[in-house]
């Protein structure tokens, strides 16, 4: 297997050109675009635009066509058994909110439990925590252990015939620990529960087989996986689906509407009321493209050295502390620096045109747990080298001797 | 590239490390808790007032070095000042780090706006105005009477 060349990635990456000597370590709030999918999307738009599922026009079955094939390639990427079971939706927090909101108050009830990791990101949080609100439900939090990992005894520990939902992050933003997933779902499935995966971090590195791994809701973000923002995935079982109601209502996903009542399409048109993002979901699919031609093998490979190469590289600056991530850990790292608050930090790293995250990270539970405001943030992608990690442990020292001198 | 000298000046970086007034106040005329929810940081504003006249008056918190410095800064100022003129240096404050427009301030108050000089650094730096004004906005906050919601920045 051929390692990745990031270098050479960069020249399809145009932000690189008009952003010259930029360090970009951001990748996992969002992914720069490739040219093909800037282009392609502006190419589509050119061509091929109209509304889809609508009009008998042949340029209306083009758009169409683009758009469900856009659905096929989402499915194939997954590979989930049925094209009807991929629905797209915003991203991963519109995702999640239309299980909460429509599978939720159909399948749980008063004294039921959900349980969440202390890993999640507040779009994984805050839709169970309203939702447990709403139908006194009660909200079950499972705990990483001190390496920083998912702590499997213990959930499995939490879990009981209460328990109805089990909604993890397949890698946690944070501190890119990965969950054991599989072993979640197993222990998940035998207690009746269902299993719901936020794929938002996994997906642009790694390969993500919802058949293998037996979970009933996965979902992700096109803009992290190098696709447009405003577009994502949620993919959920067929017969789970089917048996859900509309979440939102209105144009598209209805099949008969009279003035006394209205009959809703089967899934996934029941879940896209409305004109849906149809430029999104062209971009999405030349993304997904994207990724698979570099192969995720590849891609996951090329991360995973990185990572290990950036834990190696910072853990070596003195006062710096590197958050701990478990045993398996892909393309997201934070730190704090002893003494010196994160957005000093990443106003420095700023300055030193090292582009990372500081902040709480939407992960505010886990920030708390931690005793700590937030940290540094550096992610990776595929377009990342040792040369960024070198640049950034150098802006780092700068900050140290800046405000520890 | 901006010279990050302009921002974190020295007198920034030892406020930051070694913040003046951080310290509760034991019982407080005003209070008022501020929060920035971009990042986190809290800051708490104790008010002692004698009539007119800032007494005494303290910070809590956590937050970076320019909202600690912002802090301990605006404590240092402010005591002794009437309300009148605390108004009148928050004002012009918030109009050079906003880049609003600056009106005068009476003579009597010129050495303590040029005590908060250092800190209109922030003003290069759109991401970090919200963190010098912070602990203002919590000082205003206090004066109408403590607002049971912590005041935020966004």
């Amino acid at each position: 297997m051929k390692p990745l060349d990031p270098k050479a990635l960069r020249r399809q990456f145009p932000v690189y050109q008009n952003n010259p000597g930029l360090v970009f370590l951001d990748s996992g709030a969002s992914a720069q675009k490739p040219a093909s999918v800037i282009d392609g999307v502006a190419e589509f738009y050119r061509r091929d635009y109209a509304n889809v599922h609508r009009g008998v026009y042949q340029l209306s079955q083009r758009s169409t066509d683009h758009f469900e094939e856009a659905r096929e390639t989402a499915r194939a990427f997954l590979n989930a058994a049925d094209v009807n079971e991929v629905i797209f939706v915003r991203g991963a927090t519109e995702a999640i909110n239309l299980v909460a909101q429509s599978w939720g108050p159909e399948f749980v009830k008063a004294g039921d439990e959900i349980v969440v990791s202390d890993l999640e990101h507040h779009s994984n949080f805050v839709p169970w925590q309203m939702l447990c609100q709403r139908v006194g439900v009660r909200l079950v939090v499972a705990p990483t252990d001190a390496s920083g990992g998912f702590d499997l005894a213990a959930f499995e520990a939490l879990l009981s015939p209460r328990t109805k939902m089990v909604a993890v992050t397949h890698v946690s933003n944070v501190t890119g620990a990965i969950l054991p997933v599989e072993r979640i779902v197993e222990l998940a499935h035998a207690k009746g529960a269902k299993v719901l995966v936020d794929g938002c971090q996994a997906i642009p590195r790694m390969l993500v087989d919802v058949r293998a791994l037996g979970c009933d809701f996965y979902c992700f973000s096109g803009h992290k996986a190098y696709g447009p923002s405003g577009i994502g995935v949620l993919w959920g079982r067929y017969d789970l689906l089917a048996a859900m109601p509309p979440w939102q209502t209105g144009g598209g996903m209805i099949t008969q509407v009279t003035l006394e009542r209205t009959e809703f399409q089967e899934p996934p048109h029941r879940f896209e009321a409305g004109t849906p993002d149809i430029s999104g979901a062209v971009g999405l699919k030349l993304a997904l493209d994207f990724i698979e031609e570099l192969g995720r093998d590849r891609i996951r490979e090329h991360e995973e050295a990185l990572t290990g190469y950036a834990i190696d590289r910072l853990s070596r600056i003195p006062d710096l502390n590197l958050l701990p991530g478990g045993q398996r850990r892909l393309s997201v790292l934070s730190f704090n620096l002893d003494g010196i608050h994160p957005h000093d930090v990443g106003t420095v790293l700023d300055q030193h045109g090292v582009a990372v995250r500081v902040g709480h990270h939407c992960a505010q539970p886990l920030m708390d747990k931690l005793g700590i405001a937030g940290t540094v943030r550096a992610s990776f992608g595929v377009y990342n080298d040792r040369d960024d990690i070198d640049r950034l442990a150098a802006a780092v020292e700068a900050c140290r001797e800046m405000f520890l001198r | 590239m901006i010279d990050l000298r302009d921002l974190y000046q020295d007198i920034i970086l030892d406020h930051g490390r070694h913040p003046r007034n951080f310290r509760p106040i034991e019982h407080p005329t005003h209070t008022a808790r501020g929060h920035n929810p971009l990042c986190g940081d809290r800051v708490t504003v104790y008010l002692a007032l004698e009539g007119d006249k800032i007494a005494d008056v303290s910070f809590e918190g956590r937050g970076c070095a320019i909202s600690t410095a912002a802090a301990s800064l605006m404590t240092e100022v402010l005591k002794g000042k009437t309300l009148a003129e605390a108004r009148a240096l928050f004002a012009q404050f918030h109009a050079k780090v906003t880049g609003g427009e600056v009106g005068d301030l009476p003579e009597a108050l010129e050495e303590d706006s040029e005590r908060l000089e250092p800190l209109t650094g922030v003003k290069a730096y759109p991401a970090r105005v919200k963190c010098a004004t912070l602990p203002w906005h919590a000082f205003e906050a206090a004066l109408k009477g403590g607002a049971a919601e912590p005041v935020k920045t966004e």
